[in-house]
Protein backbone atom coordinates (compact mmCIF):
# COMPACT_ATOMS: atom_id res chain seq x y z
CA UNK A 1 0.00 0.00 0.00
CA UNK A 2 1.61 3.34 -0.93
CA UNK A 3 0.49 7.03 -1.42
CA UNK A 4 1.53 9.49 -3.81
CA UNK A 5 0.32 12.96 -3.86
CA UNK A 6 -0.20 14.87 -7.03
CA UNK A 7 -0.79 18.17 -5.36
CA UNK A 8 -3.45 19.81 -3.78
CA UNK A 9 -6.02 19.95 -6.85
CA UNK A 10 -8.70 16.84 -6.75
CA UNK A 11 -7.83 14.16 -9.39
CA UNK A 12 -11.03 13.75 -11.97
CA UNK A 13 -9.47 10.82 -13.82
CA UNK A 14 -6.49 8.43 -14.28
CA UNK A 15 -5.37 6.28 -16.39
CA UNK A 16 -1.86 3.55 -16.79
CA UNK A 17 0.35 3.23 -20.03
CA UNK A 18 0.81 -0.83 -20.69
CA UNK A 19 3.66 -1.15 -18.30
CA UNK A 20 2.47 1.14 -15.47
CA UNK A 21 5.48 3.58 -15.81
CA UNK A 22 3.45 6.16 -17.14
CA UNK A 23 0.47 7.38 -15.68
CA UNK A 24 -1.92 10.35 -16.96
CA UNK A 25 -4.11 12.27 -14.69
CA UNK A 26 -5.88 15.39 -14.72
CA UNK A 27 -5.95 17.74 -11.79
CA UNK A 28 -9.93 18.97 -12.10
CA UNK A 29 -8.73 21.27 -15.06
CA UNK A 30 -8.61 21.56 -18.84
CA UNK A 31 -5.25 19.74 -18.92
CA UNK A 32 -3.97 15.86 -18.71
CA UNK A 33 -0.70 15.64 -16.91
CA UNK A 34 1.70 12.38 -18.10
CA UNK A 35 4.06 11.34 -15.07
CA UNK A 36 7.20 9.01 -15.68
CA UNK A 37 7.90 5.86 -12.55
CA UNK A 38 11.40 7.21 -11.43
CA UNK A 39 12.13 5.03 -8.40
CA UNK A 40 9.73 6.58 -5.93
CA UNK A 41 8.92 9.58 -7.29
CA UNK A 42 7.21 10.59 -10.12
CA UNK A 43 8.39 13.09 -12.71
CA UNK A 44 6.02 15.07 -15.33
CA UNK A 45 7.04 14.38 -18.44
CA UNK A 46 4.42 15.60 -21.22
CA UNK A 47 1.46 17.59 -20.92
CA UNK A 48 -1.39 17.45 -23.01
CA UNK A 49 -3.53 20.85 -23.96
CA UNK A 50 -6.26 20.45 -26.61
CA UNK A 51 -8.95 21.10 -24.28
CA UNK A 52 -10.86 23.73 -23.39
CA UNK A 53 -12.91 22.65 -20.97
CA UNK A 54 -12.47 20.37 -17.64
CA UNK A 55 -11.37 17.24 -18.31
CA UNK A 56 -13.54 14.19 -17.45
CA UNK A 57 -12.39 11.07 -18.98
CA UNK A 58 -8.56 9.57 -19.88
CA UNK A 59 -8.58 5.94 -20.73
CA UNK A 60 -4.79 4.43 -22.00
CA UNK A 61 -4.86 1.90 -24.55
CA UNK A 62 -2.28 -0.55 -23.60
CA UNK A 63 -1.79 -2.57 -27.15
CA UNK A 64 -1.78 0.13 -29.36
CA UNK A 65 -0.68 2.66 -27.14
CA UNK A 66 -3.09 5.76 -27.77
CA UNK A 67 -4.64 8.12 -25.22
CA UNK A 68 -8.00 9.21 -25.76
CA UNK A 69 -9.69 12.11 -23.22
CA UNK A 70 -12.89 13.95 -23.22
CA UNK A 71 -13.77 16.84 -21.83
CA UNK A 72 -17.01 19.26 -20.83
CA UNK A 73 -15.99 21.55 -24.08
CA UNK A 74 -17.98 18.93 -25.82
CA UNK A 75 -15.03 17.23 -27.81
CA UNK A 76 -12.89 14.08 -27.79
CA UNK A 77 -9.40 13.48 -28.65
CA UNK A 78 -7.19 10.66 -29.55
CA UNK A 79 -3.51 11.41 -28.86
CA UNK A 80 -0.84 9.16 -30.36
CA UNK A 81 2.90 9.49 -29.56
CA UNK A 82 5.01 10.64 -32.61
CA UNK A 83 9.15 11.19 -32.00
CA UNK A 84 8.32 11.48 -27.93
CA UNK A 85 5.37 14.16 -28.79
CA UNK A 86 1.81 13.10 -28.24
CA UNK A 87 -0.11 14.36 -31.11
CA UNK A 88 -4.14 15.16 -30.80
CA UNK A 89 -7.03 13.86 -33.57
CA UNK A 90 -9.93 15.50 -32.87
CA UNK A 91 -13.34 12.89 -32.86
CA UNK A 92 -16.27 14.49 -34.33
CA UNK A 93 -18.27 12.69 -30.95
CA UNK A 94 -21.38 15.18 -32.44
CA UNK A 95 -22.94 16.29 -28.73
CA UNK A 96 -24.30 19.06 -27.37
CA UNK A 97 -23.81 18.73 -24.12
CA UNK A 98 -20.37 17.96 -22.03
CA UNK A 99 -18.61 14.41 -22.27
CA UNK A 100 -18.77 12.44 -18.53
CA UNK A 101 -17.08 9.51 -19.20
CA UNK A 102 -14.66 7.40 -21.94
CA UNK A 103 -13.91 3.91 -22.28
CA UNK A 104 -11.51 1.58 -24.89
CA UNK A 105 -12.97 -1.11 -26.14
CA UNK A 106 -11.08 -4.53 -25.24
CA UNK A 107 -9.81 -4.93 -28.96
CA UNK A 108 -9.03 -0.81 -28.94
CA UNK A 109 -10.78 -0.57 -32.33
CA UNK A 110 -13.45 1.94 -30.79
CA UNK A 111 -14.00 3.70 -28.20
CA UNK A 112 -17.61 4.35 -26.18
CA UNK A 113 -17.88 8.29 -24.83
CA UNK A 114 -20.83 8.96 -22.37
CA UNK A 115 -22.42 12.47 -22.37
CA UNK A 116 -24.89 14.76 -20.54
CA UNK A 117 -26.48 14.77 -24.00
CA UNK A 118 -28.29 11.61 -22.92
CA UNK A 119 -26.71 9.32 -25.52
CA UNK A 120 -23.48 7.08 -25.93
CA UNK A 121 -20.81 7.60 -28.68
CA UNK A 122 -19.38 4.61 -29.96
CA UNK A 123 -16.28 5.85 -32.28
CA UNK A 124 -14.26 3.94 -34.89
CA UNK A 125 -11.63 4.86 -37.23
CA UNK A 126 -12.28 4.76 -40.60
CA UNK A 127 -9.17 4.32 -42.80
CA UNK A 128 -10.88 5.82 -46.40
CA UNK A 129 -11.32 9.42 -44.71
CA UNK A 130 -8.45 9.20 -42.23
CA UNK A 131 -10.38 10.08 -39.22
CA UNK A 132 -12.59 8.87 -36.58
CA UNK A 133 -16.61 8.95 -36.90
CA UNK A 134 -19.34 8.30 -34.43
CA UNK A 135 -22.77 6.11 -33.77
CA UNK A 136 -25.14 7.32 -31.38
CA UNK A 137 -26.98 4.93 -28.84
CA UNK A 138 -29.80 7.36 -27.58
CA UNK A 139 -33.10 5.15 -26.70
CA UNK A 140 -34.34 4.89 -24.07
CA UNK A 141 -31.40 6.74 -21.80
CA UNK A 142 -33.11 9.90 -20.25
CA UNK A 143 -30.85 11.73 -18.74
CA UNK A 144 -26.70 11.71 -18.61
CA UNK A 145 -24.99 8.95 -18.89
CA UNK A 146 -22.19 8.69 -15.90
CA UNK A 147 -20.38 5.35 -16.31
CA UNK A 148 -19.63 2.87 -19.14
CA UNK A 149 -17.85 -0.40 -18.88
CA UNK A 150 -17.36 -2.99 -22.36
CA UNK A 151 -17.67 -6.77 -21.63
CA UNK A 152 -14.79 -8.68 -22.79
CA UNK A 153 -16.32 -9.72 -26.08
CA UNK A 154 -15.99 -6.13 -27.20
CA UNK A 155 -19.60 -5.70 -28.36
CA UNK A 156 -21.90 -5.59 -25.13
CA UNK A 157 -21.67 -1.96 -23.53
CA UNK A 158 -22.82 -1.39 -19.76
CA UNK A 159 -24.17 1.81 -19.18
CA UNK A 160 -24.88 4.00 -15.57
CA UNK A 161 -27.12 6.69 -15.90
CA UNK A 162 -28.25 9.41 -13.82
CA UNK A 163 -32.47 8.46 -14.61
CA UNK A 164 -31.58 5.83 -12.06
CA UNK A 165 -31.11 2.77 -15.12
CA UNK A 166 -28.08 0.39 -15.58
CA UNK A 167 -28.59 -0.40 -18.95
CA UNK A 168 -26.65 -3.35 -21.58
CA UNK A 169 -26.30 -2.05 -25.20
CA UNK A 170 -24.99 -3.62 -28.09
CA UNK A 171 -22.43 -1.73 -29.98
CA UNK A 172 -21.94 -3.87 -32.47
CA UNK A 173 -20.18 -2.22 -35.41
CA UNK A 174 -20.48 -4.23 -38.51
CA UNK A 175 -17.89 -2.08 -41.02
CA UNK A 176 -15.25 -3.30 -38.53
CA UNK A 177 -16.19 -6.08 -36.48
CA UNK A 178 -17.43 -9.96 -37.44
CA UNK A 179 -21.13 -10.32 -36.12
CA UNK A 180 -20.51 -11.72 -32.60
CA UNK A 181 -22.21 -15.05 -30.81
CA UNK A 182 -24.76 -15.35 -28.72
CA UNK A 183 -23.70 -14.80 -24.82
CA UNK A 184 -25.81 -14.99 -21.77
CA UNK A 185 -26.97 -12.00 -22.19
CA UNK A 186 -28.85 -12.32 -25.62
CA UNK A 187 -28.24 -13.78 -29.12
CA UNK A 188 -29.50 -10.79 -31.14
CA UNK A 189 -27.20 -7.78 -30.87
CA UNK A 190 -28.00 -4.78 -34.03
CA UNK A 191 -26.20 -1.71 -32.92
CA UNK A 192 -28.06 -0.18 -29.87
CA UNK A 193 -29.83 -3.48 -28.76
CA UNK A 194 -31.04 -2.77 -25.06
CA UNK A 195 -29.68 -6.45 -23.47
CA UNK A 196 -30.16 -4.96 -19.67
CA UNK A 197 -32.56 -2.21 -18.05
CA UNK A 198 -33.10 -2.64 -14.42
CA UNK A 199 -34.55 0.20 -13.90
CA UNK A 200 -34.70 0.17 -9.84
CA UNK A 201 -31.62 1.33 -9.31
CA UNK A 202 -32.88 3.61 -6.29
CA UNK A 203 -29.93 6.22 -7.35
CA UNK A 204 -27.70 7.95 -9.98
CA UNK A 205 -25.78 4.74 -11.38
CA UNK A 206 -22.02 6.18 -10.87
CA UNK A 207 -20.23 3.17 -12.02
CA UNK A 208 -20.62 -0.17 -13.65
CA UNK A 209 -18.01 -2.73 -13.66
CA UNK A 210 -18.47 -6.63 -16.02
CA UNK A 211 -16.82 -9.44 -14.09
CA UNK A 212 -13.80 -10.88 -15.69
CA UNK A 213 -15.92 -13.47 -17.74
CA UNK A 214 -18.59 -11.25 -18.67
CA UNK A 215 -21.45 -12.94 -17.26
CA UNK A 216 -22.32 -10.86 -14.58
CA UNK A 217 -22.55 -6.75 -14.25
CA UNK A 218 -21.80 -4.82 -10.77
CA UNK A 219 -22.86 -1.53 -10.44
CA UNK A 220 -22.92 1.43 -7.33
CA UNK A 221 -25.62 3.97 -7.22
CA UNK A 222 -26.41 7.02 -4.64
CA UNK A 223 -28.66 5.34 -2.75
CA UNK A 224 -25.52 3.90 -0.81
CA UNK A 225 -26.31 0.35 -2.56
CA UNK A 226 -24.43 -2.18 -4.34
CA UNK A 227 -26.25 -4.08 -6.81
CA UNK A 228 -24.59 -7.32 -8.80
CA UNK A 229 -26.98 -8.77 -12.23
CA UNK A 230 -25.90 -12.37 -13.20
CA UNK A 231 -26.87 -13.31 -16.75
CA UNK A 232 -26.19 -16.88 -16.16
CA UNK A 233 -29.42 -16.70 -13.94
CA UNK A 234 -32.03 -15.08 -15.66
CA UNK A 235 -30.67 -11.85 -15.37
CA UNK A 236 -31.53 -11.30 -11.68
CA UNK A 237 -30.30 -8.70 -9.68
CA UNK A 238 -29.22 -8.64 -6.37
CA UNK A 239 -28.93 -5.44 -4.67
CA UNK A 240 -26.67 -4.95 -1.24
CA UNK A 241 -27.90 -1.55 0.73
CA UNK A 242 -24.98 -0.44 3.18
CA UNK A 243 -24.71 1.76 5.98
CA UNK A 244 -21.84 3.89 4.37
CA UNK A 245 -21.66 7.07 2.54
CA UNK A 246 -22.55 6.54 -1.59
CA UNK A 247 -20.07 4.62 -3.27
CA UNK A 248 -18.56 6.33 -6.64
CA UNK A 249 -16.28 3.55 -8.57
CA UNK A 250 -16.63 -0.56 -8.49
CA UNK A 251 -14.23 -2.64 -9.56
CA UNK A 252 -13.87 -6.47 -10.03
CA UNK A 253 -10.68 -8.18 -8.77
CA UNK A 254 -12.00 -11.64 -9.01
CA UNK A 255 -14.70 -13.63 -10.72
CA UNK A 256 -16.36 -13.29 -7.35
CA UNK A 257 -14.79 -10.56 -5.24
CA UNK A 258 -15.61 -6.87 -6.00
CA UNK A 259 -14.00 -3.74 -4.49
CA UNK A 260 -15.70 -0.59 -4.79
CA UNK A 261 -14.90 3.56 -3.00
CA UNK A 262 -16.07 6.52 -2.75
CA UNK A 263 -17.37 9.11 -0.61
CA UNK A 264 -16.43 6.75 2.62
CA UNK A 265 -12.69 7.32 1.54
CA UNK A 266 -11.83 4.30 1.62
CA UNK A 267 -12.41 1.05 -0.56
CA UNK A 268 -14.44 -1.69 0.28
CA UNK A 269 -14.43 -5.26 -0.34
CA UNK A 270 -17.86 -7.36 -1.35
CA UNK A 271 -18.47 -10.77 -2.27
CA UNK A 272 -20.78 -12.21 -4.71
CA UNK A 273 -21.82 -15.92 -5.06
CA UNK A 274 -24.93 -16.44 -6.69
CA UNK A 275 -27.82 -14.52 -6.44
CA UNK A 276 -29.14 -13.10 -3.42
CA UNK A 277 -25.44 -13.76 -1.68
CA UNK A 278 -23.89 -10.27 -2.32
CA UNK A 279 -22.22 -9.42 0.91
CA UNK A 280 -19.71 -7.22 2.80
CA UNK A 281 -16.01 -8.71 3.71
CA UNK A 282 -14.02 -5.95 4.50
CA UNK A 283 -12.59 -2.71 4.91
CA UNK A 284 -9.33 -2.91 2.39
CA UNK A 285 -7.52 -0.44 4.56
CA UNK A 286 -4.88 -0.20 7.72
CA UNK A 287 -6.56 2.30 10.06
CA UNK A 288 -3.95 4.81 11.26
CA UNK A 289 -2.58 4.37 14.42
CA UNK A 290 -2.97 7.83 16.31
CA UNK A 291 -0.07 8.11 18.19
CA UNK A 292 -0.45 9.42 21.30
CA UNK A 293 2.95 10.54 22.43
CA UNK A 294 3.97 12.50 25.74
CA UNK A 295 3.18 15.65 25.40
CA UNK A 296 4.78 18.09 26.83
CA UNK A 297 3.32 20.30 29.55
CA UNK A 298 3.99 23.48 27.42
CA UNK A 299 2.11 21.68 24.71
CA UNK A 300 -0.60 20.58 26.76
CA UNK A 301 -1.47 24.34 27.78
CA UNK A 302 -1.49 25.49 24.64
CA UNK A 303 -3.78 22.94 23.62
CA UNK A 304 -6.20 24.29 26.12
CA UNK A 305 -5.50 28.03 25.64
CA UNK A 306 -6.33 27.66 22.55
CA UNK A 307 -8.74 24.79 21.62
CA UNK A 308 -9.87 24.42 25.50
CA UNK A 309 -9.25 20.35 24.99
CA UNK A 310 -6.86 18.45 27.31
CA UNK A 311 -5.80 15.71 24.65
CA UNK A 312 -4.57 15.85 21.16
CA UNK A 313 -6.92 15.22 18.78
CA UNK A 314 -6.45 13.68 15.14
CA UNK A 315 -7.97 16.45 12.15
CA UNK A 316 -7.45 14.25 9.93
CA UNK A 317 -9.26 10.96 8.45
CA UNK A 318 -8.51 7.49 9.35
CA UNK A 319 -8.11 6.23 5.84
CA UNK A 320 -5.08 7.07 3.32
CA UNK A 321 -7.02 8.84 1.59
CA UNK A 322 -7.98 12.41 3.11
CA UNK A 323 -11.41 13.09 0.72
CA UNK A 324 -13.70 10.90 -1.68
CA UNK A 325 -12.09 8.46 -4.00
CA UNK A 326 -13.49 9.44 -7.65
CA UNK A 327 -11.52 6.14 -9.47
CA UNK A 328 -10.25 2.67 -9.35
CA UNK A 329 -8.38 1.05 -11.94
CA UNK A 330 -6.33 -2.37 -11.89
CA UNK A 331 -2.54 -1.90 -11.70
CA UNK A 332 -1.13 -5.52 -11.46
CA UNK A 333 -2.59 -8.43 -12.57
CA UNK A 334 -4.86 -10.04 -14.89
CA UNK A 335 -8.79 -9.41 -14.85
CA UNK A 336 -9.08 -12.39 -13.07
CA UNK A 337 -6.79 -11.60 -10.42
CA UNK A 338 -5.98 -8.34 -9.57
CA UNK A 339 -3.09 -8.18 -7.31
CA UNK A 340 -2.99 -4.41 -7.08
CA UNK A 341 -5.48 -1.69 -7.80
CA UNK A 342 -5.21 2.24 -7.74
CA UNK A 343 -7.42 4.95 -6.48
CA UNK A 344 -7.67 8.56 -7.08
CA UNK A 345 -9.53 11.18 -4.90
CA UNK A 346 -10.34 14.82 -4.64
CA UNK A 347 -7.78 14.95 -1.91
CA UNK A 348 -4.86 14.79 -5.27
CA UNK A 349 -3.51 11.72 -3.93
CA UNK A 350 -3.40 8.11 -5.88
CA UNK A 351 -2.88 5.18 -3.36
CA UNK A 352 -1.47 1.96 -4.96
CA UNK A 353 -3.49 -1.07 -2.78
CA UNK A 354 -2.57 -4.72 -2.33
CA UNK A 355 -5.17 -7.06 -2.46
CA UNK A 356 -4.70 -10.53 -1.52
CA UNK A 357 -6.76 -13.54 -2.84
CA UNK B 1 -35.27 47.81 -33.61
CA UNK B 2 -35.41 49.04 -29.82
CA UNK B 3 -38.95 48.32 -29.64
CA UNK B 4 -38.47 44.57 -31.22
CA UNK B 5 -35.82 43.94 -27.93
CA UNK B 6 -37.74 45.55 -25.29
CA UNK B 7 -40.18 42.31 -24.59
CA UNK B 8 -39.00 40.03 -22.09
CA UNK B 9 -41.45 38.25 -22.65
CA UNK B 10 -40.45 34.87 -24.52
CA UNK B 11 -38.14 34.19 -21.19
CA UNK B 12 -41.40 32.94 -19.25
CA UNK B 13 -42.22 30.79 -22.08
CA UNK B 14 -41.62 27.02 -20.78
CA UNK B 15 -39.53 25.68 -23.50
CA UNK B 16 -39.86 22.09 -21.61
CA UNK B 17 -43.77 21.94 -23.16
CA UNK B 18 -42.19 21.26 -26.57
CA UNK B 19 -39.52 19.05 -26.47
CA UNK B 20 -40.99 15.89 -28.40
CA UNK B 21 -38.38 14.03 -25.91
CA UNK B 22 -39.71 15.22 -22.97
CA UNK B 23 -39.68 12.42 -20.51
CA UNK B 24 -42.90 11.62 -18.38
CA UNK B 25 -42.80 9.70 -15.24
CA UNK B 26 -44.21 7.04 -15.13
CA UNK B 27 -47.81 7.06 -12.68
CA UNK B 28 -47.68 3.70 -11.09
CA UNK B 29 -50.77 2.94 -9.56
CA UNK B 30 -50.76 2.90 -5.86
CA UNK B 31 -54.10 3.11 -4.87
CA UNK B 32 -54.52 -0.34 -2.95
CA UNK B 33 -51.79 0.82 -0.87
CA UNK B 34 -53.85 2.03 2.64
CA UNK B 35 -50.84 2.05 5.33
CA UNK B 36 -50.42 0.21 8.52
CA UNK B 37 -53.71 -0.97 10.12
CA UNK B 38 -55.13 0.96 12.84
CA UNK B 39 -57.06 -1.15 14.34
CA UNK B 40 -54.57 -3.88 14.67
CA UNK B 41 -51.64 -1.18 15.85
CA UNK B 42 -53.93 0.27 18.50
CA UNK B 43 -54.95 -3.02 20.16
CA UNK B 44 -51.33 -3.61 20.51
CA UNK B 45 -50.56 -0.38 22.11
CA UNK B 46 -53.32 -0.81 24.75
CA UNK B 47 -51.94 -4.52 25.19
CA UNK B 48 -48.57 -3.20 25.96
CA UNK B 49 -47.40 -5.41 23.61
CA UNK B 50 -44.94 -2.40 21.70
CA UNK B 51 -42.09 -4.32 19.87
CA UNK B 52 -45.53 -5.91 17.98
CA UNK B 53 -47.28 -2.39 17.55
CA UNK B 54 -43.48 -1.31 15.83
CA UNK B 55 -43.64 -4.16 13.57
CA UNK B 56 -47.13 -3.72 12.74
CA UNK B 57 -46.80 -0.35 11.98
CA UNK B 58 -44.21 -0.61 9.84
CA UNK B 59 -46.13 -2.77 7.16
CA UNK B 60 -48.18 -2.38 4.17
CA UNK B 61 -46.20 1.90 4.11
CA UNK B 62 -48.00 3.99 1.45
CA UNK B 63 -44.92 4.70 -0.76
CA UNK B 64 -46.65 4.62 -4.10
CA UNK B 65 -50.28 6.21 -3.20
CA UNK B 66 -50.89 9.69 -4.25
CA UNK B 67 -53.21 9.50 -1.33
CA UNK B 68 -51.83 12.00 1.00
CA UNK B 69 -54.55 11.63 3.53
CA UNK B 70 -53.44 8.09 3.72
CA UNK B 71 -49.75 9.25 4.17
CA UNK B 72 -50.74 11.65 6.90
CA UNK B 73 -52.76 8.42 8.71
CA UNK B 74 -49.79 6.46 8.69
CA UNK B 75 -47.38 9.11 9.61
CA UNK B 76 -49.49 10.04 12.82
CA UNK B 77 -50.07 6.15 13.55
CA UNK B 78 -46.22 5.69 13.59
CA UNK B 79 -45.86 8.43 15.69
CA UNK B 80 -47.99 7.21 18.24
CA UNK B 81 -46.11 4.07 18.35
CA UNK B 82 -42.91 5.32 18.52
CA UNK B 83 -44.18 8.01 21.31
CA UNK B 84 -45.22 5.18 23.85
CA UNK B 85 -42.27 3.19 23.58
CA UNK B 86 -39.95 3.97 26.86
CA UNK B 87 -36.62 5.44 26.09
CA UNK B 88 -34.75 2.54 27.21
CA UNK B 89 -36.67 0.44 25.26
CA UNK B 90 -36.09 2.23 22.02
CA UNK B 91 -32.44 0.80 21.29
CA UNK B 92 -34.34 -2.84 21.67
CA UNK B 93 -37.20 -1.72 19.71
CA UNK B 94 -34.69 -0.41 16.45
CA UNK B 95 -32.79 -4.02 17.25
CA UNK B 96 -35.96 -5.88 16.33
CA UNK B 97 -36.64 -4.70 12.75
CA UNK B 98 -34.23 -5.63 10.04
CA UNK B 99 -32.38 -3.73 7.27
CA UNK B 100 -35.62 -2.55 5.16
CA UNK B 101 -37.49 -2.21 8.93
CA UNK B 102 -34.99 0.24 9.49
CA UNK B 103 -34.84 2.14 6.13
CA UNK B 104 -38.41 2.69 6.51
CA UNK B 105 -38.58 3.75 10.03
CA UNK B 106 -35.76 6.59 8.65
CA UNK B 107 -38.08 7.77 5.88
CA UNK B 108 -40.99 7.86 8.91
CA UNK B 109 -38.62 10.09 11.53
CA UNK B 110 -37.66 12.56 8.66
CA UNK B 111 -40.93 12.82 7.52
CA UNK B 112 -41.80 13.25 11.28
CA UNK B 113 -39.38 16.20 11.61
CA UNK B 114 -41.09 18.06 8.71
CA UNK B 115 -43.79 18.73 11.47
CA UNK B 116 -42.00 19.54 14.59
CA UNK B 117 -44.12 19.35 17.46
CA UNK B 118 -43.74 20.33 21.75
CA UNK B 119 -44.64 16.52 21.81
CA UNK B 120 -42.57 14.86 18.76
CA UNK B 121 -39.25 16.22 18.35
CA UNK B 122 -37.39 14.86 21.70
CA UNK B 123 -38.99 11.18 20.85
CA UNK B 124 -38.11 11.37 17.15
CA UNK B 125 -34.06 12.47 18.18
CA UNK B 126 -34.35 9.65 20.00
CA UNK B 127 -35.16 7.35 17.74
CA UNK B 128 -32.92 8.64 15.21
CA UNK B 129 -29.79 8.30 16.96
CA UNK B 130 -30.76 4.73 17.67
CA UNK B 131 -31.42 3.89 14.02
CA UNK B 132 -28.46 5.81 13.04
CA UNK B 133 -26.21 3.21 14.65
CA UNK B 134 -28.41 0.64 13.08
CA UNK B 135 -28.37 1.77 9.69
CA UNK B 136 -25.27 4.07 9.62
CA UNK B 137 -25.27 7.24 7.25
CA UNK B 138 -25.96 4.72 4.35
CA UNK B 139 -29.33 4.61 5.97
CA UNK B 140 -30.32 8.23 5.84
CA UNK B 141 -28.73 8.91 2.26
CA UNK B 142 -31.56 6.29 1.06
CA UNK B 143 -34.05 8.47 2.94
CA UNK B 144 -32.96 11.72 0.53
CA UNK B 145 -32.40 9.42 -2.22
CA UNK B 146 -35.78 7.83 -2.63
CA UNK B 147 -38.23 9.41 -5.40
CA UNK B 148 -40.98 7.83 -3.77
CA UNK B 149 -41.32 8.15 -0.26
CA UNK B 150 -43.56 7.48 2.98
Amino acid sequence: MSLYSFGLEPLSCHAWNKDRTQIAISPNSNVVHIYQKQGKEWTKIHELTEHSGRITGIDWAPESNRIVTCASDRNAYVWTLKDGVWKPTLVLVRINRAATCVKWSPLENKFALGSGAKLISVCYFEKENDWWLSKHIKKPINSTVLSLDWHPNNILLAAGSADLNCRIFSAYIKDIEDKPGPTPWGSKMPFGEVLLEYKECGGWVHSVCFSPSGDALAWVSHNSAISVANATQGKEVTQLTTGHLPLLSVLYVSETEVVAAGHDCCPYQFSYKGPGCLEFVKKVDISKQSSKGNMSAMQHFRNLDKKAITEEEETGLGSLHQNSITQLCILEGPKAKVEKFSSVGLDGAMVVWDFKH
Amino acid sequence: MSKNTVSDRFRKVDVDEYDENKFVDEEEGGENQLGPDEAEVDSLIRQGNLMGALQAVLKNPPINTKNQNVKDRAEGLVLKVLSSFKSTDIEKGVQSLDKNGVDLLMKYIYKGFEQPSENNSAVLLQWHEKALSAGGVGCIVRVLTARKTV
